[in-house]
């Protein structure tokens, strides 16, 4: 059983290349049982790339993610069990299609936790009524506006009792009039006590709700702290420059 | 000596025999698709494999079967797979031009499933790998159902393609409809079976191609 503040996920020297291009540098980073973690940085810094290499989407050319006490392995069947407990949530929503709302949320339990339809099912129903789209639940995906498919996305990875989850840009393919209710939805998600770690471009929503900030620039990270240290009193230049722009 | 009858007359009188040529183009077409579709499966699943070994030798086959005329393997399959394989000795001559079909037609299917599975877009496999979903049932689940709406359209098309490229079968004197020309021959009709065959042709691959299009508009609702 993990507690609070155990170490959930933690990478060490983790380095990855696309051909001759080296995104991340070695990164080292221990993210704890309940903690939220909110990740900024310049475009083309590495952010993403980060983030899908804590759950092998993106196959690290060197260094270590060790989750829950295990090296990830991308070759390794066992990747699937601990990718179940580590929950992504994309920038393009990535629902799926040609299901309905409902069979989105259930069909990997069905398929790979073996959880019974009807146990899956008044499941998905309540996660829908937590996030007020219950009367949803038989459309399809085309039906649903991008603030809708977000949240779909979001509870989809939430039935999979995951333990941790990672969001990239969440807010960034929606309108503006769209954001509030996905950040409403991740925030309720960290209240719960959800360990999560956000790359975001929203400063003001990182600082509300962030126990921690990584900012991430030419694949290293460059400054961490707590939000006030990094926005407030940020320490090295490309910090300053960063915000100085963004904010 | 003149031109002789009006094509309507021909027609007319042999239409019996018109008829048995299209249903047997139909049906060569059909089986050459439908048994070329399952091998084209099991080709296209090589060529995505990410064994080496599996992916060069089905990337050969395609190209090489792609990369030469049809003819030329109907020649091949009917003069050389007798001798090479005696046991296929015995089977009838129609076989051997079904075999080169089937495997031409193969090679088609397979470029075509592929090129269904890689329009589907990336980021719908990997929502259902960060889920946990193993590769089997993202590409049985997730991907495969999503690619069935561009391979079909186009399988039906294949089909079209094929029972034109099947009137080449009547050189080794298969019955369908290129093979009418003939049997007219012999009672000294020359042109007219020639503008009735284009005519059917015509009309099956026009009526074909606008029941492709009411399947794709049919399929795209759902988008
Ligand atoms: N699959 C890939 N193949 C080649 N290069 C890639 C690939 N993915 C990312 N890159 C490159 O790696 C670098 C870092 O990309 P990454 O997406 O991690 O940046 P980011 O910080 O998330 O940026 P953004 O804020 O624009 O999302 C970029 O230069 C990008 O072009
Ligand atoms: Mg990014």
């Amino acid at each position: 059983m993990i507690e609070v503040g155990d170490v959930l996920i933690e990478t060490k020297d983790l380095r990855k290349s696309f051909g001759d291009l080296e995104v991340l540098k070695g990164i080292n980073e221990v993210i704890r049982k309940g903690e939220v973690v909110a990740v900024i940085g310049a475009s083309g810094g590495g952010k993403s790339t980060f983030l899908r290499c804590l759950n092998m989407l993106e196959e690290p050319t060197g260094g270590q993610v060790i989750f829950e006490g295990n090296i990830l392995d991308a070759k390794s069947t066992n990747l699937n069990l601990h990718r179940q407990k580590i929950g992504m949530v994309f920038q393009q929503f990535n629902v799926f299609p040609h299901l309905t709302v409902l069979d989105n949320i259930t069909i990997t339990p069905i398929l790979e936790k073996k959880v019974k339809k009807e146990d899956a099912e008044k499941e998905a129903y309540e996660l829908l009524r937590r996030i007020g789209m219950e009367d949803k639940a038989n459309e399809y995906p085309r039906k649903l506006s991008g603030g809708q498919k977000q949240r779909l996305a979001i509870v989809r990875a939430m039935a999979m009792h995951p333990d941790i989850m990672l969001f990239d840009e969440p807010t960034s393919a929606l309108d503006p009039e769209m954001v509030k209710e996905v950040l409403e939805v991740i925030r309720e998600l960290t209240r719960s006590g959800m360990t999560c770690v956000i790359v975001t471009h929203e400063m003001g929503f990182a600082r509300e709700i962030a126990d921690r900030v990584l900012f991430i620039d030419g694949g290293i990270i460059v400054e961490e702290g707590t939000p006030e240290e990094v926005f407030e009193h940020p320490k090295n230049e490309r910090t300053k420059e960063f915000l100085s722009k963004v904010l | 000596m003149g031109l002789g009858p009006s094509i309507i007359d021909v027609f007319l009188e042999y239409w019996p025999i018109f008829l048995k040529g299209a249903i047997g183009t139909l049906r060569f077409s059909f089986i050459a698709v439908f048994f070329g579709s399952i091998l084209g499966c099991l080709v296209s699943f090589l060529r995505l494999s990410k064994i080496k070994v599996l992916e060069t030798v089905s990337s050969v086959y395609v190209t090489v079967l792609r990369g030469t005329p049809l003819l030329v393997q109907m020649y091949i399959a009917y003069f050389f797979l007798p001798i090479a394989f005696p046991i296929m000795n015995n089977l009838s001559k129609v076989t051997y031009v079904l075999i080169a079909l089937i495997l031409n037609s193969s090679a088609y299917v397979s470029e075509i499933i592929r090129g269904g599975i890689n329009s589907v877009d990336k980021g719908q496999t990997e929502a259902a790998r960060s889920l946990g979903m193993t590769a089997k049932n993202t590409m049985i689940r997730i991907v495969l159902p999503q690619a069935i709406k561009n391979i079909l359209p186009a399988l039906a098309n294949e089909y079209i393609a094929m029972i034109k490229e099947t009137s080449m079968a009547g050189t080794f004197m298969l019955y369908e409809l290129m093979y009418t020309r003939v049997l007219l021959a012999n009672k000294f009709l020359i042109w007219q079976p020639l503008f009735i065959i284009a005519g059917i042709y015509l009309v099956m691959t026009t009526v074909l191609t606008y029941g492709v299009r009411m399947l794709e508009r049919r399929l795209s609702v759902s988008d």
